[in-house]
């Protein structure tokens, strides 16, 4: 049971980046705005994530300075589409391969710096429990945070009147406009708190999940966060089923290349020779599941054009200048 | 204080001139701010980045080298990025083509003739377009997002290629080294004067390439489709267009072209296949279509440009000790330059005082 609480505990490590990222360009997306540079200031958060922990030795601090730096970062996108109205889906990729230079020449003097890991939780008495003591109770800060996080936006959009207005601002902003609703304002703040959380989620990866700095160590993980907000029809809890899927899918794939098979032989026949099977797939193939993964889910998702069509908010991407 | 846009009758012809030279200047500018930041004489690091590059003749051969696969791909991406359709995951095609280009000179390396080399790139430019197909056809069949599946694409096209040169192709008499058997003389594309500098027909390739598409999107029914689709697909529809066949078509050509970059800079730079054979190509050529404003001529200037920054990095590297991600900062500065001056072209900007009342102009509503 030792193995299969580890790898658990795993995969909860591996979804965090991605549950939190995607929740963030959720909230972004239901305003109305797409931003493509999830992928970018994940890289900007894990990269000054990293040099504040290493600089200053408290973890905490450098999750602060992801997430402001983050945040920072995303009103670069702000300014721009939303106060010079540029092309969104243009914007959203300059956010991204400037973010990934800057945090490549930022990290510079990190590569090879060894890192600090947060500490997971630890309650006496309850992490010690069997079977679920370590899933519960022994998971890193970060990953209650995210569970906080859905919950908190799940209420915020479908249970508050600041929620519905958000919404409103995403699917109409003109009718939002002429009832008075600060439209840009709104967005402004929606494109910030996502640049937040994409800050938390690049500081997850360099603090908590493999504490280094590796110059793009995303790896692809906020275009992965993009793909979940579709997979998801921009729903809280869907993002959760989405980010654990994958993360179960990442954590099957490498645990599969690291097993050895010849201290398996108590395994049933069967199992064994799927198992030998798998390993005899060269290890590029699996690691490419997860980004063929997210085509084929993609694929699933749209082929239904007008369940798309009735989730997706209608002002998704389109520009607004107001008339006044 | 804040900043309105005031729409303009007309979009305005000087700025549609003067928007890439304003980003220029405003990224150098800021470049010289980047430089104080890491500790440089701002005006030597711009000196050694921007001309010292280009100060001998060998170097403007190197330049050259740099940018023609920019050009290609970037002149491919303006077809797509004019008709709406969102490629960009133009490096895997590049991959994609040079794998497909590479199948002769790798499998079959004792066919040496005339026609090894065209048929090399015509398999790259296949290979590529095949490749960029993917995304295009799940976006017409299926609605699926070409953004993010044209991007996934190219980190599985990065670990097939991992994958062939470790495995099936790597050259067995190669000490282990991840890579393929050398291509033989005849197999590589040969320089241009090969007296001065080692630029090659690929330079060539990316001139002619953007003529004809410069040809195609101005005096070519197609060429107009592209751009009615791209700006009204509605009006598009009234006038029979199909927007489906207009998807693959623009990805088909832009996926051919990288894959045409792809096979041309390997023959004839790296002559064998490695782990890594670009060094972001496919994803500068989206600077460089912008820059260029989505013009064919635009872009072969606009991909010059871009190439001097990879090699004032490698200059100021090895000059003043300066990492060479400073080339990546200023090729991403430069695309948000480029699109903030571009709504110069649609917009008056009025800066207005919190107190004073803007309300006199009737606006454009998108």
């Amino acid at each position: 049971m030792d193995i299969a609480e580890a790898i658990l505990t795993t995969v909860a490590t591996a979804s965090t980046p991605l549950l939190i990222a995607a929740t963030g360009e959720l909230v972004v997306e239901r305003s109305g705005v797409l931003n493509l540079g999830v992928e970018g200031m994940m890289l900007m958060g894990a990269v000054s994530g990293f040099a504040v922990t290493a600089l200053t030795g408290y973890p905490w601090l450098g999750v602060l300075a992801a997430v402001i730096v983050g945040a920072v970062y995303s009103l670069l996108f702000g300014f721009l589409t939303l106060t010079l109205v540029t092309n969104q889906v243009a914007t959203g990729l300059a956010l991204t391969l400037l973010g990934v230079g800057l945090s490549g020449l930022i990290g510079v003097p990190f590569v090879g710096h060894p890192g600090i890991q947060m500490t997971s939780l630890y309650i006496p008495g309850l992490t010690g429990l069997p079977y679920v003591g370590k899933l519960l109770f022994g998971e890193d800060p970060l990953f209650y945070l995210s569970i906080v996080l859905v919950i908190g936006v799940s209420w915020f959009l479908f249970g508050t009147r600041a929620g519905l207005t958000l919404r409103s601002v995403g699917d109409n902003h003109g009718s939002a406009h002429a009832l008075g609703i600060p439209v840009i304002r709104i967005r402004y703040l929606a494109v910030m708190f996502g640049g937040a959380c994409a800050g938390l989620a690049g500081a997850q990866l360099s603090i908590v999940y493999t504490p280094q700095w590796v110059e793009n160590m995303t790896a692809g993980r906020g275009w992965i966060a993009l793909a979940l907000v579709v997979f998801a029809s921009w729903r809280p809890w869907r993002v959760f089923a989405g980010a654990y899927l994958f993360g179960l899918l990442t954590i099957a794939e490498l645990n599969i290349q690291a097993v050895d098979l010849s201290t398996l032989h108590q395994l049933p026949g069967a199992v064994y020779d799927l198992l030998a099977l798998i390993k005899a797939i060269p290890s590029q193939f699996l690691s490419s599941i997860p980004y063929l993964a997210t085509v084929v889910v993609l694929v699933v998702i749209s082929r239904n054009r007008r369940l798309t069509m009735m989730n997706t908010p209608a002002s998704l991407g389109r520009a607004f200048v107001p008339d006044r | 204080m804040r900043i309105e846009l005031v729409k303009r009758p007309q979009h305005s012809i000087l700025f549609s001139a003067l928007s890439p030279v304003v980003a220029l200047i405003l990224t150098l500018l800021f470049g010289l701010v980047l430089f104080a930041l890491l500790g440089r004489n701002p005006v030597t690091a711009m000196y050694i980045y921007f001309v010292s590059p280009l100060t001998e003749v060998w170097q403007i051969h190197e330049l050259a080298v740099k940018a023609a696969p920019l050009i290609l791909i970037a002149v491919g991406l303006s077809v797509c990025y004019r008709s709406n359709n969102w490629n960009i995951g133009a490096e895997g095609q590049l991959v994609a083509g040079a794998l497909a280009g590479s199948i002769l000179p790798v499998m079959f390396p004792d066919f040496q003739n005339f026609m090894l080399l065209p048929l090399m790139m015509i398999m790259g430019m296949i290979g590529g377009a095949l490749y960029a197909g993917i995304p295009a056809i799940l976006k017409v069949r299926f609605n699926t997002n070409e953004i993010l599946s044209s991007l996934m694409l190219v980190y599985v096209a990065n670990l097939f290629l991992d994958w062939m040169v470790r495995g099936p192709w790597r050259d067995p008499n190669g000490h282990n080294f991840p890579q393929t058997i050398q291509f033989s003389d005849a197999a590589t594309l040969p320089a241009i004067f090969p007296a001065s500098g080692r630029a090659s027909w690929d330079f060539v390739f990316a001139l002619v390439a953007a003529l004809v598409i410069w040809f195609m999107m101005e005096k070519t029914l197609k060429g107009f489709e592209v751009r009615v689709m791209g700006q009204s697909p509605r009006a598009g529809r009234f006038a029979g267009f199909s927007s489906g066949r207009i998807v693959i078509f623009s990805f088909v050509v832009s996926g051919a072209l990288a894959g045409l970059a792809g096979i041309a800079t390997v023959s004839a730079n790296i002559n064998q296949l490695q782990p890594v054979i670009s060094p972001g190509y496919g994803f500068t050529a989206i600077i460089v279509a912008f820059l260029g404003r989505l013009n064919p001529l635009g872009i072969v200037v606009a991909g010059l440009v871009l190439a001097l920054s990879y090699l004032g990095g490698e200059a100021a590297q090895t000059a003043i000790g300066i990492s060479d991600k400073t080339a990546s900062v200023f090729q991403g500065m430069l695309l948000f330059f480029v699109l903030a001056s571009d709504t110069l072209i649609y917009y008056r900007i009025r800066i207005v005082r919190s107190r004073e009342r803007a309300g006199e102009v009737v606006h454009g509503h998108s």
